[in-house]
């Protein structure tokens, strides 16, 4: 009888590799499909994207981007979401190299959560900043899809924390078993993924607008 | 095969890389803006290169998209999507601003 090989195929995304090759060949598939999941969301941005780029200049008299966006405080949600990123990949690591220590695995949760609380608290801030100077999304061509494309990010950002939430009960009530393991890795994708939109965001729409 | 110290802090290291390189793109790119630096067709171009000069380093670094053989398969779910997404959006931006064109 031959032995049982396992050819373990790499994953996009971080692989557990040689720390627990047993999960790792279990995410396989899940995250493959998580794949597939992200591509279709990305299909969606893209329209929205495409949707924007057409409405842009139909301002119907109305409050221009000029007027509506401020450098500042996109900038500062720029550095919030990409600090949020690397301190999952962080997250990440913790997980893959030292699972038995979650109190850090939490703590990089943690403070995951809270940058991505305070960038929901930015972005709503801008739009009720907006929404004083008259740029609301009933208003012209332009906010309607600039309200549908920042707040369907917006809104991902929203599910993405919950969804962190949820991990950190999970990994202090069943702690980090591989079913844990491979849910919180296709959190991590859906977290980069995330933040991947919003580079696209601030350079097609708010430095753009302010260009 | 490494240890997995050694492998960790490979990893770590890559992941702080990443971060880095994204930090220095979006710096730049704001700053080039908020400073008026170029005329603004530059300006604008100059954007969308970083922007996407960061897309790819954040799939590299954070998303650890390569090209390695191993990663075939879901090297070709990433180009397939990218195929659609030119597809749908550039179709629709083509299309939609060559009716603009036409009607003005």
């Amino acid at each position: 009888m031959k032995p049982e090989v396992h050819v373990a195929l790499k994953h996009p995304g971080i692989n557990l590799g040689s720390s627990d090759r047993k999960t790792d060949v279990a995410a396989e598939s899940p995250v493959f499909g998580f794949w597939v999941f992200l591509m279709s969301d990305a299909v969606i941005f893209a329209l929205l994207f495409a949707v924007y780029g057409v409405m842009m200049h139909a301002v119907a008299g109305g409050p221009t981007p000029h007027d509506l966006f401020e450098i500042k405080s996109s900038f500062l949600e720029t550095l919030i979401l990409l600090t949020s990123s690397f301190t999952f990949g962080m997250a990440s690591l913790t997980m893959k190299y030292s699972a038995d220590n979650r109190r850090r695995l939490l703590g990089w949760f943690a403070l995951t959560l809270i940058l991505g609380v305070v960038f929901l608290a930015f972005e709503l801030h801008d739009f009720s900043s907006m929404a004083a100077k008259g740029g609301v999304p009933q208003r012209s061509g332009f906010l309607s899809a600039f309200f549908a494309l920042v707040s369907t990010h917006g809104l991902h950002v929203a599910s993405g924390s919950i969804w962190l939430v949820v991990m950190m009960v999970q990994v202090v009530v069943f702690g980090v078993d591989p079913v844990v393991k491979t849910r919180i890795m296709r959190l991590g994708l859906f977290w980069h993924f995330l933040d991947i939109i919003w580079v696209g965001i601030f350079s097609v729409v708010y430095l753009q607008g302010l260009i | 095969m490494m240890d997995q110290q050694a492998q960790y802090a490979k990893e770590r290291r890559s992941y702080l890389v990443g971060f880095l390189l994204a930090l220095g793109l979006s710096v730049v790119s704001f700053a080039l803006v908020a400073a008026k630096l170029l005329p603004a067709d530059y300006l604008l171009t100059g954007v969308f290169v970083l922007g996407f000069v960061q897309l790819l380093v954040h799939f590299r670094f954070f998303l650890h998209i390569n090209f390695s053989k191993s990663k075939r398969d879901d090297l070709d779910l990433l180009l397939f999507s990218t195929l659609i997404i030119v597809l749908m959006a550039g179709g629709t931006l083509v299309v939609l601003f060559n009716l603009h064109h036409r009607m003005t």
